[in-house]
């Protein structure tokens, strides 16, 4: 169990650094996506292979960072009837879900997107659009993200069973975003708010 | 068995994806797991073609190739980042302060502030937070009654789903197959009339209730001048003067450039006159020139640049300058530069705001490729069908089918959020809207505004949960809950005078600006059959192909640029 345990310590590592890296694919498209419109309307003139890149930033995003999102477990659920459950029993329901929804689901879609892509790399193939871009790298984003999810989804069964096991501490999966409190402390900070309310 | 299935696999599926979806596992995958499953099942009894889910992959490279979709991580990043730059509490501060005096002041204030905040950050929870962090204490502290207090926090908090630029109606836009643009242009007055309604509840308990809604006492105006003058006047003559000089500007500048249409010359001269008020401002505190008062100089400076990204964002996509995706990048842009003038934008921040929207794009398009996936299969089974002809069959024709959507969409909200009803539920009823001869635009500002009263109901309500977390410990939750529900009420009596006034939505006039523009220049030859056909949306989007929804933005982006 221990090297399961080792693997699944070094995927989440890896998918975390790939998916805080890849935020910051999204100030680039911001200030590319201005930058596009305030040129067209200044300049009067467009290329489009810019306009390209936009969405290739786009496609690496939310293909890449998914199983970061995963490894954080924000993808959203509905838990009105699971939330009353035990911890125990909602981590043999995640067993299930990713052993018969999201691994089946994933590894089907990669095994769809491999030929799909490779045809792409393979015809060389260049966009439709005058002037754009080669389609191969936006193509071959589809089989590496559904890659990394799969991976990510292995790394998360390992933690549920090491957690029914208890070899492994539930704050390895449960949900490591902002709480309310978090936010409102975040937000009274940059406010100083103390100040403020004293109006 | 297998007889069974051939027969009922629609509705076989449809039970079996409720069930996946209670079972509490990320619906995203639980969704593509429900297609992926009944598609091999589908292949196996010989109802599908076993190209079927070949069609995939390519099907994702078109969710990627999809420009609108960007617009979502564009406004939720602009939106981050505003709701950490002290904007919510200037505004909150300096608003109260105006209306303090009336009756039911402040939380006229946090209506006003309310709607503002729904233009720029939308982001309900940050709203919330700011408004009761602020202004329920300075309300608890002069004896507003505390539901009222909260109700009036909660509901304006929520104004973020219906105003634009909403991430709700982006994706409904994206759903139904019609313009972002014009899904917006189509939220705005809906949008407006629930703020107006939320401030005539208020009016309303502050003539039967006065003393559950008092006016600030003279302590507690801080914005006054040394000898006790309101400084209103000045505020008065200051907005006189920005409204003449934008007028003026109009009148001897604008004018003499003929090919100018009127919206936009409207909003070039509106900006001059904002402009020249908030450089007066400026000038006036620089210089401690004492030409404006206290309250009109720092209301200028705190309401003209919210005012100025709107007009950035909104503004631009309005007229045709920028689509909805490039209004979002600008308007990202400015919510960044609005945080540098404010001293507040730091590394720290761009990181946290950039990794929590790309969590929330990741996890929005997840669910958006786990439903497309199970309709690619739920279509291949012809669910569609079986959906049209259970919705068809309903009592009382299209006012039956409305009642039952919105009945179901409201029961629905109690458990589920705008995402997955948007995802899952409107995909299959849009279609069927369509065919009933419904305006989809109409329609999904119908839902949207349904859909906003999910953030509402007690107890499970998103704003109820984050306003309970700032509330003081005075405030019981009870409260909370009661004070919401009249805000519950008005928006269900919003729904039903869509429903009975369906020109409250105002689809045909901006069709008509779109037609002439688009019919001079693009398809001349359809001029014939714009006198015998009533004007309506179906003519715009039957002429492109659907899913270009930006087309006809970037027609009449050309119509512009061409002009000398």
């Amino acid at each position: 169990m221990s090297f399961f345990l080792t693997l699944s310590k070094s995927i989440d590592n890896l998918n975390e650094r790939i998916g805080l890296g890849i935020s910051w694919a999204l100030l680039l498209a911001v200030l590319v996506c201005s930058g596009n419109a305030l040129v067209r309307y200044v300049f009067n003139t467009s290329s489009n292979a810019w306009l390209e890149i936009q969405w290739y930033l786009f496609g690496a995003i939310f293909l890449l960072a998914s199983s970061y999102t995963l490894r954080r477990n924000e993808h959203v659920r509905i838990d009105v009837i699971v939330g009353h459950f035990s911890k125990r029993t909602q981590a043999w329901i995640d067993v299930f879900g990713f052993l018969f929804f999201l691994l089946p689901a994933t590894l089907l879609i990669l095994y769809f997107a491999i030929p799909f892509a490779s045809e792409s790399v393979r015809n060389q193939e260049v966009s439709s659009n005058a002037g754009g871009l080669i389609v191969w790298p936006a193509k071959i984003l589809i089989p590496l993200g559904f890659l990394l999810l799969s991976l990510q989804g292995i790394s998360e069964l390992i933690k549920r069973i090491g957690f029914l096991m208890n070899l492994v501490d539930a704050s390895a999966f449960e949900k490591q975003a902002l709480t309310p409190a978090d936010e409102i402390a975040a937000i009274k900070e940059a406010n100083k708010i103390t100040t403020l309310s004293e109006a | 068995m297998a007889e069974f299935l051939v027969a009922n696999m629609a509705p076989v599926m449809f039970a079996t994806l409720v069930v996946f979806l209670l079972s509490g596992f990320p619906v995203a995958f639980s969704l593509a797991a429900n297609g992926l499953l009944f598609g091999l099942i589908g292949i196996e009894v010989g109802l599908l073609k076993p190209e079927l889910l070949q069609a995939l992959p390519n099907r994702l490279f078109g969710i990627m190739a999809n420009d609108t979709l960007l617009a979502i991580p564009f406004f939720t990043f602009m939106g981050l980042v505003l709701e950490r730059s002290g904007m919510a509490e200037d505004l909150l501060d300096t608003i109260g302060q105006l209306f303090g005096p009336l009756r039911g002041g402040v939380a006229y204030a946090v209506i006003f502030v309310g709607a503002l905040l729904a233009a720029t950050t939308g982001v309900v929870a940050a709203s919330v937070i700011s408004m009761g962090l602020i202004s329920l204490p300075v309300m608890l502290r002069y004896g507003y009654d505390r539901k009222i207090a909260s109700g009036v926090i909660a509901a304006s908090g929520t104004l973020a789903q219906i105003i634009p630029p909403s991430l709700v109606l982006i994706v409904m836009a994206d759903q139904l197959g019609r313009s972002v643009g014009d899904m917006y242009q189509a939220a705005i007055i809906p949008g407006l009339l629930l703020t107006v309604m939320y401030a005539a509840y208020v009016m309303f308990l502050s003539i039967t209730r006065p003393e559950a809604l008092p006016a600030l006492p003279p302590e507690a105006r801080n914005l006054r001048e040394s000898n006790g003058d309101s400084g209103l006047t000045s505020l008065a003559l200051v907005l006189a003067g920005g409204a003449l000089a934008g007028w003026s500007f109009n009148a001897f500048y604008l004018s003499g450039i003929a090919t100018l249409a009127s919206d936009v010359a409207m909003v070039y001269s509106g900006a001059v006159g904002v402009i020249s008020v908030y450089l007066l401002a400026i000038l006036n505190r620089k210089k401690q020139l004492g030409l404006l008062s206290r309250m009109a100089e720092k209301v200028v400076l705190v309401l003209v640049p919210p005012l100025a990204l709107i007009f950035l964002v909104l503004g631009t996509i309005f007229v045709g300058i920028a689509t909805p995706t490039e209004g979002g990048g600008m308007g990202a842009l400015g919510a960044m530069i609005l945080a540098l003038m404010n001293r507040r934008l730091s590394l720290d921040l761009l990181r946290q705001a950039m990794n929590s929207t790309t969590r929330l794009s990741c996890f929005v398009l997840f669910i958006l490729i786990g439903s497309s996936v199970f309709s690619l299969v739920f279509r291949g089974v012809n669910g569609d069908l079986w959906v049209e002809h259970l919705l068809t069959s309903l009592p009382g024709g299209n006012a039956g089918f409305l009642i039952v959507v919105n009945l179901l969409f409201f029961g629905l909200a109690f458990f589920l959020d705008f995402f997955e009803l948007a995802f899952i539920l409107v995909p299959l009823v849009g279609p069927v809207a369509d065919k009933m001869g419904i305006d989809l635009i109409w329609f999904g500002v119908l839902l949207s505004v349904n859909m906003q009263t999910s953030f509402m109901h007690p107890p499970f309500g998103f704003a109820l949960f984050y306003l309970r977390s700032v509330a003081p410990k005075e405030v019981k939750t009870s409260e909370i809950y009661w004070g919401a529900v009249p805000f519950v009420g008005i928006q269900v009596i919003m729904v039903a005078l869509i429903i009975a006034f369906p020109s409250l939505i105002s689809v045909a006039n901006k069709t008509d600006m779109h037609e002439q523009i688009e019919l001079n220049i693009t398809m001349p030859d359809a001029v014939m059959n714009t006198d015998t056909e009533s004007p309506n949306l179906e003519f715009t989007s039957g002429t492109e192909p659907a899913q270009d929804q930006t087309s006809g933005l970037k027609v009449e982006m050309a119509v512009q640029t061409t002009k000398p």
